[in-house]
């Protein structure tokens, strides 16, 4: 993570309108991809910039942003008819209609002081209007960021909602036999860029997550074979065990301040979930019965916890206060449930359930009802939430013959409404996805 | 856990080994069976035989959800067997563990200064974080067993590995069961 990667954002107010005639509504299902036109990035070369490819390169970031929602379609630049040139002055938006392009995304950039200045406009070439504006200053190096601010900009004047493009993923980079398999931590930009291996591969990692505050993950690890909850500060690759338990802690998450971890404690073949504060140090117990209690997760506003339970005899969900009191199930449907999340917007809970033999990603209310299963398969679990509340990931296996071969394990991202389901590219197998909340500095 | 007495265990430890015998020598009957009548089969078929003799097993391998077999199995010392086997989604011990585990314990008693690590296990279905739960459920039945048959609790340190750590990456039934396991390691 580079140093400080924003120094200004202006908002640039050229003959606004309140109201645009281009929006998507992304509740519905399988919606008709909205067709708009990216173009390269204007530069007059006026100064030399090291990139030279920078400005196709912030259109694809943006395009490849855009496409992945399922929402856009993005006109390929040969059937673009206005050249960049008189673009830059103003856009022919007879030109763009005939394309059938209905948004149009242009922008120029520059270098001023060693510093990459980045000015984009929205279009609607219907009503022949800009409709959002926005420049944005950084060090050149940073091109990418800037890249996904204006993708999220953008996506949010058409949607309505939140953009989630300037994000990372967390997850877990896997290699080897079963039998033998290496883990490591590994952490990249939401579009797969900037990958990074976090740990060596030489202890077993598992299940991180990352704080919403700071530049740090929580994860498991079983360094000198004892498993453990630990810090990884993402800035400096300094690793720290969490507290000093006489047992086995895991699942660790962080609350929604980022100053406490919950999580569990198996003590003498009993685990517990509790909740330590990382400033005081102070642990306090929350669940205490003789049945498996974990994948805990915090409501977005730090009042209530979702947490997988077996005390009734099966993996199920429930709900307690963050104190533990009113610990209550949730579940309601046949099969088995486990690792609840709670959505960003705090209105449903994500889920893996297990039922005749299929695994299934969902999502229900916080009170168990109106449960709705997004996609099936032979194994997948631990749905992550993008940071507006709108696209899990998750992760999915495959089954082994015989002889152990045919075992993968991958990383796959599917809309709440159900559609648009895809595959992570990361650079081998990956499992325990974990998706962080807007950089924003 | 109950204590079993300590003639009853004998005894039952004996029958079974009895059976297990019995079961051998008709595996070797049987397979000489086969070998003769595919001896006796026409020519063309003559080159298919060679595999009617292979190592499929001809009892079962997994009895009411738990491996029976021993192809994963390794000893601790003569006659000790180093793990036990669960049924899904369970941690409790049959007949077979607590022999097996009887047998551990008794070889603890006679060599006081050995410690050991007992690993808890889970097979690859079901999400990881409640493996990771479950094969502390399954390590620590096997050392509450020990420590009731007289194993002080300092000797036996646990740990839970739950699906991570497989000894047969095969995904089907018998393979699962022979991934359901608590193992005991000698640390010392």
């Amino acid at each position: 993570m580079k140093n400080i990667l924003l120094f200004l954002i202006f908002l640039i107010p050229f003959s606004f309108n309140s109201y645009a005639t281009i929006e998507i509504d992304i509740t519905e299902g399988n919606r008709e991809p909205l067709p708009i036109a990216i173009t390269n990035f204007f530069h007059d070369g006026s100064e030399k910039i090291t990139n030279t490819d920078l400005p196709s390169k912030i259109r694809d970031v943006i395009q490849n942003d855009l496409e992945s929602t399922g929402l856009f379609n993005s006109i390929d630049e040969k059937a673009f008819i206005q050249e960049n040139k008189s673009l830059h002055l103003k856009p022919r938006f007879a030109d763009w209609r005939l394309i059938n392009s209905q948004g149009l995304v242009t922008g120029d950039l520059k270098i001023e002081d060693e510093r990459l200045k980045v000015e984009f406009r929205l279009w609607d070439t219907l009503a022949e209007k800009e409709i959002e504006g926005l420049v944005l200053i950084t060090t050149p190096d940073n091109w990418r960021r800037i890249s996904h601010m204006i993708a999220d900009k953008i996506y949010e004047r058409l949607t309505g909602e939140e953009g989630y493009f300037d994000t990372r993923i967390v997850y877990v980079a896997e290699e080897g036999p079963k039998n033998n398999r290496v883990k490591k931590l590994a952490i990249m930009d939401q579009d797969g860029a900037n990958h990074k291996f976090l740990t060596s591969g030489k202890e077993l990692v598992l299940t991180p997550r990352f704080n919403p505050v700071r530049q740090e993950i929580t994860y498991l690890s079983y360094f000198k074979n004892l498993p453990r909850v630990y810090l990884l500060n993402i800035q400096t690759g300094i690793q720290q065990v969490v507290g000093d338990s006489p047992g086995m802690t895991f699942a660790p998450r962080f609350a929604p301040d980022g100053n406490k971890i919950i999580m569990s404690l198996a003590r003498e073949g009993n685990s517990d979930i509790y909740v330590m504060n990382l400033n005081s140090r102070v642990v306090e117990r929350l669940t205490d019965s003789p049945a498996i209690d974990t994948s805990p997760s915090y409501s977005p506003d730090g009042k209530k916890i979702t947490f997988n339970s077996d005390r009734g005899g099966s993996q199920q969900i429930y709900v307690m206060d963050s104190n533990g009191r009113n610990q209550k199930r949730i579940s309601k449907g046949s099969g088995n449930y486990a690792t609840p999340v709670w959505s960003p917007r705090g209105d449903l809970i994500a889920f893996t359930k297990n039922f005749q033999g299929q695994y299934f990603i969902g999502v229900m209310r916080t009170d168990g009802t109106g449960e709705r299963l997004l996609t099936e398969n032979w194994y997948q679990e631990a749905p992550s939430w993008s940071s507006n509340g709108r696209v899990l990931i998750f992760y999915r296996e495959t089954k082994a013959d015989s002889s152990g071969k045919g075992h993968s394990a991958s990383i796959w991202s599917i809309d709440l409404t159900g559609f648009n389901e895809r595959k992570l590219v990361t650079p081998g197998d990956a499992s325990d996805p974990s998706w962080s909340k807007l950089i924003q500095n | 856990m109950n204590k079993v007495p300590q003639g009853l265990t004998t005894i039952y430890g004996s029958n079974v080994m009895i059976f297990k015998s019995f079961l051998r020598y008709s595996i070797i009957l049987i397979s000489a069976l086969i070998i003769a009548a595919c001896a006796t089969v026409p020519d063309e078929t003559v080159s298919s035989s060679s595999s009617s003799s292979s190592s499929t097993s001809s009892g079962p391998q997994v009895v009411d959800g738990v491996y029976v077999g021993s192809e994963t199995v390794e000893m601790l010392a003569v006659d000790v067997p180093d793990r036990v086997f669960f049924a899904y989604d369970s941690f409790a011990l049959n007949s077979n563990a607590q022999d097996t585990l009887s047998k551990q314990a008794a070889w603890l008693k006679a060599n006081g200064s050995v410690t050991i690590a007992i690993e808890g296990h889970a097979d690859e279905r079901g999400t990881r974080e409640y493996n990771l739960a479950l094969g502390d459920r399954r390590a620590n039945a096997a050392k509450d067993y020990l420590m009731s048959q007289g194993i002080s609790a300092n000797r036996i340190t646990t740990i839970s590995f739950g699906k991570e750590k497989p000894v047969v990456n095969a995904s089907n039934d018998k393979a699962w069961a022979q991934n359901r396991r608590s193992v005991t390691v000698r640390t010392n």
